[in-house]
């Protein structure tokens, strides 16, 4: 899968201004560039993160914005997750790096009992919500059971924080940001396939995109497609197919905010189209589809033509060589685009 | 409570062996300078009332007769002991890691100078158990070895494709079997699609 991967290039809104060719980690880092020059407050750390990151996308921040706003942490996540919710209750913006999302779960206590239900414990008397973690996730081709996790399964179980996932450069800039400046604690999880893969002209200035927002990426009436990250593009393959093969007209939604999701948008359109399909590398039982599809089923339950159809990692720990045969490809999306329109 | 002061309350007769990317010098780009303070590892275990010791890692020697040691203690005593192994980490971190960016080849070279291996074969060679000839032998061996096994693995295929399933549990739980049979059906439909002649097929499966 990964050497079939290709991603196509968006183009940003006009009135966001100058752009220019930037690959994933590249628009990453222009968002962690505009935090820090324009909010004084603000600083980055993780491991590794000085001198430029595993995946380059702190590459030069340290140069410009001295060793006290740019520096690497200890081994320790846990550490890096609560020393991040202290600088944020105590007023700065903190942009803390995990290096993989597989490595998040020792902060897991720190994110869900302290970060998630700081503002709510204390009656809105105190916050973290300066708070923003980034990770990388997903699947990369070789990274096998601990360097291609999705976890946004549990954390969208957690009330209290966002988590946010960008399909390309251009979106993750604006996402970043916008969870930077928003005033709650976000989780922003990075597709680490795309990192170099994805390259699109991307506004240079300080622009956001809107969370719990979901986007119609592709237009169509007679099947719902609902994914996010990486996976939206392997959908817009399945666009083509359907198109090609079935004379299907697919509308393709990426969600970008997991938690919390834009649900209205799915609604109009499966209530438009009757159909559904959403599909995660995460595994299917209890993955984030799981979610979508229950509430369809009960606001869209008279417009449906067939069940909804959840196309994703199987039960397993993600695996290494079997990794072609576990992940939601446009085959297996295909499949269940035609058990869509067959039922 | 950190795990090594539960180890000691619970008489567990658990070695803890401080070396690796813990004490090699680095984790990743990151030396040991800035994981933390104090005196090293060693201290930490001390702090515990654990019984420690601290060595010289590249001594092999050293290493043997500590563990031997440490182990007696362990199992006699039935208590945690805790070695910390100084030692540092010459090569990149992993064939992703250039590791010129963030140390110098100048304190590379300096440590390689220090590695277990060169200095057991210098020991080997004074006492008249090593010399050039055979070293020359034994690597030669040990690369066609290497060779060999590798062409030999090369050649061989994958394990079947259904091993993607097993071994979630001990037993296949039933929804599992549901999504084994559903793979096997679309893998089948789509043969063409994926690399399926690299792996066994599942009735010559061992």
């Amino acid at each position: 899968m990964a050497s079939a991967l290709s991603y196509v290039p968006e183009t940003a809104p006009s009135d966001f201004g100058e752009t220019t060719k930037m690959n994933l980690f590249q628009s990453i880092n222009s968002a962690m560039d505009v935090a820090l020059a324009t909010d004084p407050t603000a600083v980055i750390f993780g491991e590794d993160v000085a001198f430029g990151g595993v995946f380059r996308c702190t590459v030069g921040l340290a140069d410009k914005y001295g060793k006290d706003r740019v520096f690497n942490t200890p081994l320790c996540e846990q550490g890096i997750a609560g020393f991040g919710i202290g600088m944020a209750v105590m007023g700065a913006t903190a942009i803390a790096e995990i290096q993989f999302a597989d490595y998040i779960y020792p902060a897991f206590d720190q994110i869900v009992n302290e970060a998630a239900k700081y503002r709510y414990r204390s009656g809105n008397l105190f916050d973290c919500g300066r708070l923003t973690m980034r990770a990388p996730c997903g699947a990369v081709g070789h990274g096998a059971l601990y360097h291609s996790q999705s976890p946004e399964a549990f954390f969208a179980h957690v009330p209290g924080i966002k988590v946010v996932i960008p399909r390309g450069p251009i979106q993750a800039k604006g996402l970043l940001l916008a969870c930077i400046k928003d005033d709650n604690p976000c989780i922003f999880l990075e597709p680490k396939i795309l990192y170099r893969a994805a390259v699109e002209h991307v506004p240079v200035g300080d622009f956001t995109l809107p969370l719990t927002s979901a986007e119609v990426v592709v237009e169509g009436k007679d099947v719902t497609m609902v994914a996010w990250g990486t996976q939206v593009q392997v959908l817009r393959e399945v666009c083509n197919m359907a198109q090609e093969k079935l004379g299907v007209s697919c509308e393709l939604i990426d969600l970008r905010t997991i938690m919390p999701w834009d649900s209205e948008t799915v609604i109009k359109s499966v209530n438009k189209t009757g159909r559904l399909l959403v599909a995660h590398e995460a595994p299917l039982t209890g993955g984030f589809a799981a979610e979508i599809a229950s509430t369809v089923q009960g606001e869209c339950f008279l417009h449906l033509e067939a069940p909804v159809e959840r196309v994703c990692g199987y039960d397993t720990p993600f695996p290494h060589i079997f990794e072609p045969f576990y992940m939601p490809d446009k085959w297996r999306c295909f499949e269940a685009i035609k058990k869509l329109i067959n039922y | 409570m950190p795990m090594p002061a539960l180890t000691l309350l619970l008489h567990s007769t658990v070695l803890f062996y401080s070396s690796g990317n813990r004490n090699n010098g680095y984790a990743i780009s990151t030396p040991t300078s800035e994981q933390y303070r104090g005196d090293g590892i060693a201290s930490r275990a001390a702090g515990y009332g654990i019984s420690t010791i601290r060595l010289d890692g590249n001594d092999v020697f050293a290493v043997y007769n500590a563990t031997k040691a440490a182990r007696e203690v362990c199992i006699k005593e039935s208590k945690p002991v805790l070695i910390e192994a100084m030692t540092y980490r010459i090569g990149d971190h992993s064939t992703s890691d250039d590791s010129t960016t963030y140390r110098t080849t100048k304190e590379v070279h300096q440590f390689k100078q220090d590695s277990p291996i060169t200095r057991l074969n210098t020991y080997l060679v004074k006492n008249g158990l090593w010399d050039p000839d055979k070293e020359t032998a034994y690597r030669e061996g040990a690369k066609r070895k290497v060779l060999e096994a590798f062409h030999g693995a090369k050649d061989r295929k994958k394990p079947p494709i259904s091993d993607l399933m097993t071994d979630v549990y001990d037993r296949m739980p039933a929804h599992l079997e549901r999504q084994a049979a559903s793979m096997r059906r679309h893998v089948n439909m789509y043969s063409e699609q994926y690399p399926v002649q690299d792996f066994l097929e599942e009735d010559k499966a061992v």
